[in-house]
């Protein structure tokens, strides 16, 4: 099988054969690869980005992400909160917008200057 | 961001009547940077750090070129060995630009460049306050590319409202907030589409297909992976759209498969409902101002040509980023900036024409789709970084470059080399030996 790892713009093709304890997994440039297949085949994770609302006719919408990764089929759940946001006050990059998401937060990932 | 802006003042004549002679005074400086992406600011850090008086200018109303608006992650891995988002790896190099206190403006839309007859260059700004000159031993150009748009695509069909580049529906959607789309058809694999497939589907649209005329994806694997086969979203390669449907709004579109020479295969056509066909057909140095100094192009790159220290062939007028070739990473981005900022700066210090003994790079068509900086001259100060990319998907290639005499000035096999992702080669001795040669082969 062949998983694209995604961790880095390399996008090494790792290929995966065998199970459990004779999992190999050939193809990746850095230990990182190897780490992400395993995610991969287990408990695939994904950090999110998109944006948030604000009240500020200038600066409508504020970028933002997860600040770790979430699992791979929350996503869009997790899209249906950050949609209920909205930013009213001034934000630097790192400020956390959204706390206790799957694990991580919601952070800003621009400076929201009035 | 603590503001280091210049106030305009007025500077059309009390009759009304704008006069480019007749504009106040402004201060002259070593460089104009023009330009206030990733490239430029970069350019502008690295001139001021080398010792020359900078001013850059912006045409829109904050730093950070297209960055603002790439609110995805996969940006600075080389660069600051993080994974940032778009926005963060602006607000990076803002700060580091805002730290150096180099003047800069902007909304100012530069619209002419002339040469002096003593070298110096004159550069005229247009911004809400009027016209505006100013005076500078060298340019950098850091003015980044522009998409491919749909008068440079063949579809039959009408021409309602709904087709979009794939950066503009990115804008709409990430700056603005507003979507330009429910159900939409993206044309063209090139990185922004698998983004912006990725973004309409988390932002509660839906996307029919990513269709791509040629058998392989234009974009990087990982976001094939990430931004596509994540949301379940198909890749139709060797299909495009060939008609659009819709008076007012698209209401639909017409895809077909095509053979080897790209032509529709009859009988494979089909119809799709959708209500905006969104273009990601490539991207094109913005060579604008390059052209009104009939700076010369190169055709495989479509930027101009330049030596190592990324001077074109018009003596002090330097140029990077996505005006010398569109680059995958914004971090080579920077590079390239402080490539020009350092050669700009050295320029000031000791002024040089584009050498007649410059050394042409020497390579196959059939092997690479690109490769630069194109000429090696001797009198250039900055050491060489060559960036190349492969013409078709190999595994196992060397690659080998010859300088001079010297066969194996670097030399590298390669796992694999696709035409979308470009390879850097640093080289630090740069000796020409005995033989003026620059090439490089694959094999």
């Amino acid at each position: 099988m062949e998983i694209i790892c995604i961790v880095c713009p390399n996008g090494c093709r790792l290929e995966v054969s065998g199970e459990g304890e004779n999992l190999q997994i050939t193809g990746n440039l850095c230990p990182k690869g190897v780490d992400f297949a395993k995610a991969e085949l287990t408990a695939p994770m994904r950090s999110l980005t998109t944006t948030v609302a604000t009240v500020f006719p200038a600066f409508p919408r504020l970028p933002v992400k997860t600040r770790g990764e979430i699992p791979k089929g929350k996503m869009l759940e997790l899209m249906t909160k950050i949609r209920t946001i909205v930013v009213d006050n001034p934000k630097k990059v790192g400020d956390i917008i959204l706390p206790d998401v799957f694990g991580t937060e919601i952070v800003a990932t621009a400076e929201l200057a009035i | 961001m603590t503001d280091k802006q210049i106030d305009f003042t007025q500077s059309v004549s009390a009759d009304g009547a704008v006069k480019l002679n007749s504009f106040t005074a402004e201060k002259s400086y070593d460089i104009l940077v023009l330009g206030g992406g990733p490239a430029g600011l970069a350019a502008a850090v690295s001139a001021h750090e080398s010792g020359a008086a900078v001013l850059l200018i912006e045409r829109e109303r904050k730093l950070g070129g297209i960055l603002k608006q790439c609110v995805h992650d996969g940006f600075g891995l080389l660069r600051f060995k993080e994974r940032l988002t778009g926005p963060e790896y602006a607000q990076r190099e803002i700060e580091r630009f805002i730290a150096t206190e180099i003047p800069y403006v902007l909304e100012s839309f530069v619209v002419d460049i002339s040469h002096n007859a003593d070298g110096n260059y004159t550069v005229c700004t247009q911004s809400a306050a009027g016209m505006k000159s100013y005076s500078c031993k060298a340019i950098i150009l850091a003015c980044g590319c522009r998409e491919r748009t749909s008068r440079q695509v063949f579809i039959h069909g009408q021409r309602p409202a709904g087709i979009f580049s794939a950066g503009t529906a990115q804008y709409f959607v990430n700056i603005q907030g507003t979507m330009p789309t429910k159900r939409c058809v993206i044309l063209g694999s090139g990185d922004i589409g698998l983004i912006m497939a990725r973004r309409l589907t988390l932002e509660g649209a839906s996307v029919a297909g990513v269709y791509e005329i040629k058998d392989m994806p234009a974009g990087l694997s990982r976001n094939i992976s990430q931004c596509l086969n994540d949301f379940g979203v198909p890749l139709h390669l060797s299909t495009t759209v060939t008609e659009v449907f819709g008076t007012e709004r698209v209401e639909a579109v017409a895809v077909e498969k095509v053979d080897e020479r790209m032509n529709p295969i009859p009988g494979t056509r089909e119809v799709i409902e959708c209500d905006a066909l969104i273009l990601s057909v490539g991207l094109l140095p913005e060579i604008e101002l390059a052209n009104v100094l009939k700076i010369p192009i190169d055709p495989a790159t479509k930027g101009p040509l330049v030596d190592q220290s990324l001077m074109t062939q018009a003596a002090g007028v330097f140029a990077c980023g996505n005006v010398l070739h569109v680059n995958d990473l914004a971090d080579w981005v920077s590079v390239s900036g402080e490539t020009a900022g350092h050669g700009a700066a050295a320029y000031c210090r000791t002024p040089r024409a584009f050498s007649q003994s410059a050394v042409r790079l020497e390579y196959s068509k059939g092997d690479f789709l690109y490769a630069l900086p194109q000429y090696l001259d001797p009198a250039a100060s900055e050491p060489l970084t060559l960036f190349f990319r492969s013409r078709a998907d190999v595994k196992g290639k060397t690659i080998t470059l010859s300088l001079g005499g010297e066969k194996a000035a670097f030399s590298k096999k390669y796992r694999r080399l696709i035409p979308s992702e470009m390879e850097a080669v640093p080289v630090k001795a740069l000796s020409f030996g005995d033989r003026a040669q620059y090439s490089i082969e694959m094999r």
